[in-house]
């Protein structure tokens, strides 16, 4: 999990690693799985100031969003190539410093090709691997954990050998070259800044322009005899089939969602079944992503939100006093542990079994068992208004928490997340209103 | 639920979101049977009949935006986005577009 000053920005990115992580070490994802399409990492961009700002996609998705950095190309990375890259960013890869790519431990040897040496893959995950793995797990350089886009030669593949596409993310690569042992292929390493598929193709960056530009620049129509292009099914909210054939000539099959069911896709002359289709949300999802949730508990603006809360309990008519700050404020704080719990982890692992479709319903019913149990557990110590307070306030935040697990999930559409806020936010903020009241009432530590 | 055309996913998960929100939209007319909308769904949405394509689980939609990028016709609308509280609330507090600020 991210901390400090980092966290509580993108929950979305930290699910998307934590999703690939899971996957990596059970079913695994040609995608590395972002849940939550568009998940991003603006910093990625930031840092890249001689990128094109056209959107390549403009043309593409057709609703003009704009998201910020989403240009897919004119990465200064890709400037040691050459300029071939028309389709997309015209002449303005012009030689700059290019993203330093760290070392290709990934590289085990060479294949001869038509247009001379391609550098051949490694299928083993060495220590380094894991160390990095580990590394961007905790958040440490994640959004420097990338491939260098190209061509890259699986085992000894021939003219006819498939061409399987994917991310420049190194988890993601890291996968796909491990998990698909016997099987020779062409990989074709876009560049879609170290993200992962779904993620990149949801902002815009893995498009078909890309595919196209890699095609030309690697020079792929004079590596295989065929014309067809394996992409990750998770890049079609990216990527438009029909524009990487106009651009490029090959045709683009989506392939499966995990990469374990490729080469039950390849044997099946590439054909996709609805199970290796569909995304899921099981309860290992599920529960790997539920500490995402619950690192809001050290977020920055709760621990100024700590300190706002002993700091009134502090203030009383008879001047300030450090011991009541404890006794009153310190409750506070468990209660809305108590909430972040119900909201953040109960909400999720129990997400088929409770009751309502809304995920802010689902959280205050969830919210509302665990304060009912804490009344009950403290009955003896808690005073009328102080029960009122605790079973307003903790279903209110473990509602709140849960909408929020929303952007974790893979079955919220935006329409209906909006949908569900516009209703629940008045009854979230009404209730909490109603535990402040009754906590200032309330004599508990007085 | 019985009865209806359900994707697979339906029959795979009890979990359902809300009914009756998503932007999708078919306009069975211009279909021309592809099939690309059944393929790169992850949500098992569409379904072929007829040489058509047709809506088996429109609730099931989570509003990627693969279906009608890859819809050459153009029979297929959506309005794509992020599926998440925290880039609904930031495109609020900014005025722009949702998007996780991050």
């Amino acid at each position: 999990m991210e901390r400090g000053s980092s966290l509580g920005r993108c929950r979305l990115l930290t699910a998307c690693v934590e999703l690939e992580l899971t996957r990596a070490r059970g079913p695994l994802t040609i995608g590395a799985f972002a849940l939550g399409k568009g998940a991003l990492a603006t910093e990625d961009f930031r840092t890249d100031e001689q990128r094109v700002t056209r959107m390549c996609t403009e043309g593409e998705r057709g609703h003009g969003d704009q998201r910020p950095g989403g240009s897919c190309c004119g990465s200064a990375a890709e400037s040691t190539q050459s300029t071939r890259s028309a389709s997309c960013c015209g002449a303005s890869a012009a030689p700059s410093a290019g993203y330093p790519y760290g070392s290709a431990t990934y590289v085990a040897g060479t294949v001869e090709t038509p247009i001379g040496v391609v550098p051949q893959v490694s299928r083993d995950i060495v220590r380094g691997d894991r160390v990095g793995a580990w590394r961007v797990r905790w958040g440490i350089g994640r959004n420097d954990y990338r491939v260098r886009p190209g061509v890259y030669a699986l085992g000894t593949p021939d003219a006819a050998a498939p061409v399987l596409v994917t991310a420049n993310y190194k988890l993601t690569f890291d996968q796909l070259r491990s998990s698909l042992s016997g099987l020779d292929a062409w990989l074709l390493v876009v560049d879609t800044r170290g993200i992962n598929v779904w993620c990149a193709a949801g902002k815009g960056t893995f498009c078909a322009d890309e595919v196209a530009r890699m095609v030309q620049q690697t020079r792929l129509a004079e590596i295989v005899r065929h014309r067809r292009l394996v992409l990750p099914q998770l890049s079609a909210p990216g990527v438009a089939a029909h524009l990487v054939k106009e651009a490029s000539g090959f045709r683009v099959v989506f392939g499966p969602v995990r990469v374990a069911d490729l080469p039950a896709f390849l044997a099946a002359d590439m054909k996709a079944d609805a199970k290796m289709r569909s995304v899921t949300f099981g309860a290992r999802e599920r529960a790997v992503l539920a500490p995402v949730e619950l690192s809001v508990a050290w977020d920055r603006r709760m621990l100024l939100a700590y300190g706002c809360i002993l700091a009134v309990s502090a203030l009383d008519r008879d001047g300030v006093s450090f011991g009541r700050a404890l006794r009153r404020g310190a409750p506070v704080i468990g209660a809305a542990w108590l909430a972040l719990l119900a909201g953040g982890a109960v909400t999720p692992l129990a997400l088929p079994w409770l009751p309502g479709r809304a995920f802010s319903m689902k959280g205050a019913v969830a919210g509302g068992v665990v304060a009912a149990g804490a009344t009950a557990a403290f009955r003896r110590r808690l005073s009328p208004a102080a029960r009122v307070a605790l079973l307003a306030g903790v279903p209110a935040v473990s509602s709140y928490t849960a909408m929020n697990f929303t952007g974790c999930s893979a079955i919220t559409s935006p329409s209906g997340v909006e949908h569900e806020m516009r209703r629940a936010l008045p009854f979230q903020a009404a209730a909490g209103a109603v535990a402040i009241g009754a906590w200032s009432a309330s004599r508990v530590g007085r | 639920m019985v009865g209806k055309p359900g994707g697979a996913l339906r029959a795979m998960s009890p979990l359902r979101y809300i009914d009756d929100v998503v932007s999708l939209q078919l306009e069975v007319a211009r279909c021309n049977g592809c099939g690309l909308c059944v393929a790169v769904c992850p949500r098992a949405v569409f379904a072929i009949a007829d040489g058509r394509a047709a809506l088996a689980d429109r609730d099931a939609c989570m509003e990627c935006g693969a279906c009608a990028l890859n819809c050459v016709p153009g029979a297929i609308s959506v309005d794509p986005g992020v599926g998440c509280a925290q880039a609904i609330i930031h495109g609020w507090l900014t005025g722009g577009d949702p998007s996780c600020d991050c």
